[in-house]
């Protein structure tokens, strides 16, 4: 299950949009499993089928997380043809079992569909999201 | 020549747990052949079969990018600082 707060549901689902029709990435850091604090991250391919964080950028952005006692508690991805759903690449690149893998579609204008997942080696179990007002 | 080396969550299960530990080796890869005697099997999970460092795996030295220092053949110093941290990718 991931409890998620609504204004970070919707400033991932904003950042999807965005970037559209090119792939959005980025993370959500928190303490203790809590979604706190939505990194927008550079997808550094640019491409509508396929997201890289940027190498340094990463690097900055996880010794911050260090230094501060948090952990990627979310990495987010938008697919903007296909369904919210994990691809191949998605599950054989996944490194972090603690992380809820969220994934929101922008192929619909109108309705953006988010759903999250556990990646664990090679193995994708979704989970319910909740999202919680504020 | 004593390097620290940043040691990622997903790699941990070769270093007992440790986040950081000690090696050494006058470029990079002397330096991952130096932790895979210690730490066996950790090599495989940083170098593809043919020898070239893994298109998914970052490794920074003093927070460069190693892949603009010589990729595997980038040399390292006394006191240098190297973390290793798995790509976030997908498609």
């Amino acid at each position: 299950m991931l409890r998620l707060p609504a204004d970070i549901h919707d400033k991932i689902v904003a950042h999807a949009r965005r970037d559209h029709p090119d792939e959005a990435c980025g993370v959500v850091a928190g303490c203790g499993g809590l979604p706190e604090r939505v990194i927008e991250m550079d997808n550094a391919e640019r491409s509508p089928t396929f997201y890289r964080f940027d190498p340094i950028e990463q690097l900055h952005v996880w010794r911050e997380m260090e230094d501060r006692d948090e952990e990627p508690v979310v990495i987010y991805h938008s697919h903007t043809a296909t369904e919210a759903y994990p691809s191949r690449t998605d599950i054989a690149l996944a490194t972090e079992p603690a992380a809820h893998y969220v994934l929101v579609s922008t192929r619909d204008a109108d309705e953006a569909e988010l759903r999250s997942y556990r990646i664990v080696d090679g193995a994708v179990t979704e989970e319910p999201v909740e999202i919680l007002p504020g | 020549m004593a390097v620290q080396v940043r040691i990622p969550t997903i790699l941990r299960s070769y270093t007992g747990g440790e986040k950081a530990v000690s090696g050494s080796g006058g470029t990079l890869a002397e330096l991952i052949d130096d932790l895979d005697g210690r730490y066996d099997g950790i090599k495989a999970r940083l170098v593809t079969d043919d020898g070239s460092l893994h298109r998914f795996v970052n490794v920074y030295v003093n927070d460069e990018d190693v892949r603009f220092l010589g990729s595997l053949s980038a040399p390292l110093a006394d006191g240098d600082d190297v973390t290793i941290l798995p790509a976030v990718a997908g498609g």
